[in-house]
């Protein structure tokens, strides 16, 4: 397959950033309420629950959010698609594992062992790719599936066994926040992955080409996107990521275990539809999703301050779940009906 | 250049991105031991229990009725040193979401954290911090790594089990005859080291007459230790006692048994809870089994913690301290204070438990 053959994009990019800008006031909107909403839970949390409003505190809030940040970044330009990758929690748990099972019975060097799950973390993405663009299986049959080949496969590896005894320089470095201030060092990194995530999705044409797939995959096809190779590279970048999240839920819980992580998809995929990325794909911002990340950790860490209990926790959650999905699209709806109504009366006016 | 081949490009620099921060975040040793240190100070054992100490206990998950039992326990015993209690807890038994419970936890400037911790290393890390922020730390139920934590309340040792289970299984037999084991798996590290100690403890004079004549595995699962019992009991027809020291395993047995011409015939003991056995003590299958009262060690656990955090004890072997209507403890080898032979529930008292 020459590249040659392909036709060039703009006219689709062209006609989509048209559409997009139409968009665009919709989605501007619904970021700018999730940017409000986020400002809006630090205030209030600051002034009513005790201990919130504490450097301490801000550094456990942003390193409980590492993870989910890492993984809500590709997971958006996935659901951008159209597609969805719900293995991520599972891939996680396996890279984590097999870092454990590396450490304890290879004998290489923690850096080649860092280096090797990165590249198993893309190579199990690539599996989840082949079998959605390869064989056109729906992913969310697909990452269902791995979701539970990978968490299985992780308790080979490992067994039940926890191995723990990481050097202790690397384990305190992950949770050693910037010198002077209480922000993590993590924090770092995962912001630079945000910004490249960011920049390729929404300035350059590649980037245009993933909104047209999830607005129209066949008529993306037809104006020369190569569908199923974007897809599967985005596949294997969340699976690459993963691995570093893998690497870095180790080494600052200390622990590599087949369970490690079991559940964060659900969590993942509540950051991303919070931002404001519409779970049909199509649309969705990367400023959303990060705004998304940090409202639902202010809202849990502040609850669990209150002492509101886990029950309740869950129900909090799943309720901003529902109203992520429901609200822009309701919002939307009414516009579009005084929309018609204002013509309406404008053409009957006289 | 056409949208692909940048694509292509931008994953192709995501991936090694991900790769070269991955080996900037490990930048590199092989695998060594790293030791820990045991924190302990001077402890005055005349010091009074400070009123108004905040204790809080987290368990492995809350809506777990064992835990549930164990925390209202705890919360008896700091009802009566005058303290505030509270429990918080995540609704699933992971390592990760206890952290931000600690970590909210410490924030909250808790005096005494009691734990059941759901990974003995994944926590250490926080309970650490809460520990340098000021509050005491004592584990029930399930240990961390010692030098995370002042004090562990340990249920129950093996040889109080072994013990527990002989003298069980002997007086409701008679003191003498065959007898056999049900376990779960064959490798079941635990139940081999109780199996072991009952072996010893069934060489003692007073239990002469009664025989051990197999041990049986059902592999905790349900089925399985229903057809071992069915098994046992047709394989040795002078059985007259089994023991089955998994709770998985009597409460299968004790159901086979119920439905069988054994039934009160051939006696049946071991571990298990009473909410799985209590059909089965009523109906008069069942004379009397054991475990530990959760509630005990929950109120144990608070005791230990405010001890601690009132300069009784400085969770150093052979600190001795007081707690409530158990009466007195030692503090024995790492910190580990054991809670005591298992409780024995019968007819007379089961309706008193619920978990």
């Amino acid at each position: 397959m020459s590249h040659d053959t392909l036709t060039p994009a703009p006219p689709v990019a062209g006609r989509q950033s048209g559409r997009l800008a139409g968009f665009g006031t919709a989605l501007g909107s619904w970021d700018a309420a999730i940017v409000a909403g986020l400002v809006a839970a630090v205030l209030v949390a600051s002034a009513a629950v005790p201990n919130f409003a504490t450097g301490r505190n801000a550094q456990f809030l942003l390193l409980d959010l590492v993870p989910l940040a890492l993984l809500a970044l590709p997971m958006t330009l996935i659901i951008v698609t159209g597609e969805i990758d719900l293995s991520v929690a599972s891939m996680v748990g396996l890279c984590s594992s097999l870092m454990g099972q590396l450490w304890l019975s290879s004998g290489l060097s923690l850096e080649l062992i860092c280096v090797l799950v990165v590249l198993l973390g893309a190579l199990l993405g690539a599996v989840n790719g082949v079998f959605v663009t390869g064989f056109g299986l729906p992913s969310l049959a697909v990452t269902i599936g791995t979701l539970a080949l990978y968490r299985g496969l992780s308790f080979v590896v490992l067994g039940d066994q926890a191995v723990a005894d990481f050097p202790a320089d690397w384990t305190a470095a992950v949770v050693r926040p910037i010198p002077g201030t209480s922000i993590p060092v993590m924090v770092v990194p995962v912001l630079l992955l945000a910004l490249v995530f960011g920049v390729v999705l929404h300035a350059t044409p590649a980037g245009r080409a993933l909104y047209a797939m999830g607005n129209n995959s066949e008529a993306a096809t037809f104006a020369g996107v190569s569908v199923a190779r974007t897809k599967f590279w985005l596949f294997v970048a969340s699976g690459a990521v993963c691995g570093l999240a893998g690497l870095f839920w180790t080494l600052r819980y200390a622990s590599a275990r087949g369970d490690n992580a079991t559940g964060l998809e659900l969590t993942v995929v509540t950051a991303v539809l919070l931002g404001g990325v519409s779970i049909f794909g199509g649309r969705g911002r990367l400023l959303g999703v990060v705004a998304g990340v940090l409202l639902l950790g202010v809202v849990r860490n502040a609850l669990q301050l209150a002492d509101v209990d886990a029950n309740a926790l869950t129900i909090v959650t799943g309720t901003l779940l529902i109203a992520s999905v429901v609200l822009p699209n309701a919002v939307r709806d009414i516009r579009a009906r005084l929309h018609r109504r204002r013509q309406h009366t404008r053409v009957t006016a006289p | 250049m056409n949208s692909l081949f940048r694509l292509r490009l931008g994953a192709t620099a995501l991936t090694l991105t991900a790769l070269l921060l991955g080996t900037a975040a490990c930048g590199g040793t092989t695998r060594d031991n790293a030791g820990g240190s045991q924190a302990s100070g001077a402890a005055n054992p005349d010091a009074p229990i400070k009123e108004g100490l905040k204790i809080a206990f987290l368990p492995k998950q809350v809506n777990n009725p064992y835990f549930t039992t164990a925390d209202n326990g705890g919360k008896e015993a700091v009802t009566e040193v005058k303290g505030e209690f509270k429990e918080v807890g995540p609704s699933e038994a992971s390592a990760s979401s206890q952290v931000s419970y600690i970590n909210t936890l410490s924030q909250q400037g808790m005096d005494v954290i009691v734990t059941s911790a759901n990974d003995p290393n994944a926590i250490c890390g926080a309970l650490n911090q809460a520990k340098a922020a000021g509050a005491k730390i004592v584990t029930f139920d399930s240990d961390t790594k010692p030098e995370c934590r002042q004090v562990f309340v340990n249920q129950v040792t093996a040889q109080g089990i072994a013990e527990n289970q002989v003298k069980l299984i002997s007086e409701q037999i008679g003191g003498e005859g065959e007898i056999a084991i049900l376990s779960a798996t064959a490798n079941a590290t635990n139940q081999n080291a109780w199996i072991a100690l009952m072996k010893e403890e069934l060489k003692k004079p007073e239990y002469g007459k009664v025989k051990l004549v197999t041990v049986a595995y059902g592999n905790d699962d349900d089925q399985k230790s229903f057809q071992e019992m069915q098994g046992l009991l047709q394989a040795y027809p002078n059985l007259k006692g089994v023991i089955s020291p998994t709770t998985v395993g009597v409460a299968a047995a004790a159901r086979y048994l119920s439905g069988s011409q054994y039934k009160g015939k051939v006696k049946l003991t071991g571990l298990g809870t009473p909410n799985q056995m209590r059909e089965y003590v009523k109906d008069g299958t069942v004379d009397a089994f054991a475990l530990w009262n959760p509630a005990d060690l929950g109120y144990l656990a608070a005791y230990a913690g405010a001890a601690l955090a009132s300069g009784q004890i400085s969770g150093a072997e052979g600190d001795r301290f007081t707690a409530g209507r158990l009466g007195e403890f030692t503090v024995g080898k790492d910190g580990v204070v054991v809670l005591g032979p298992p409780t024995v529930f019968d007819k007379s008292n089961i309706d008193k438990f619920n978990f």
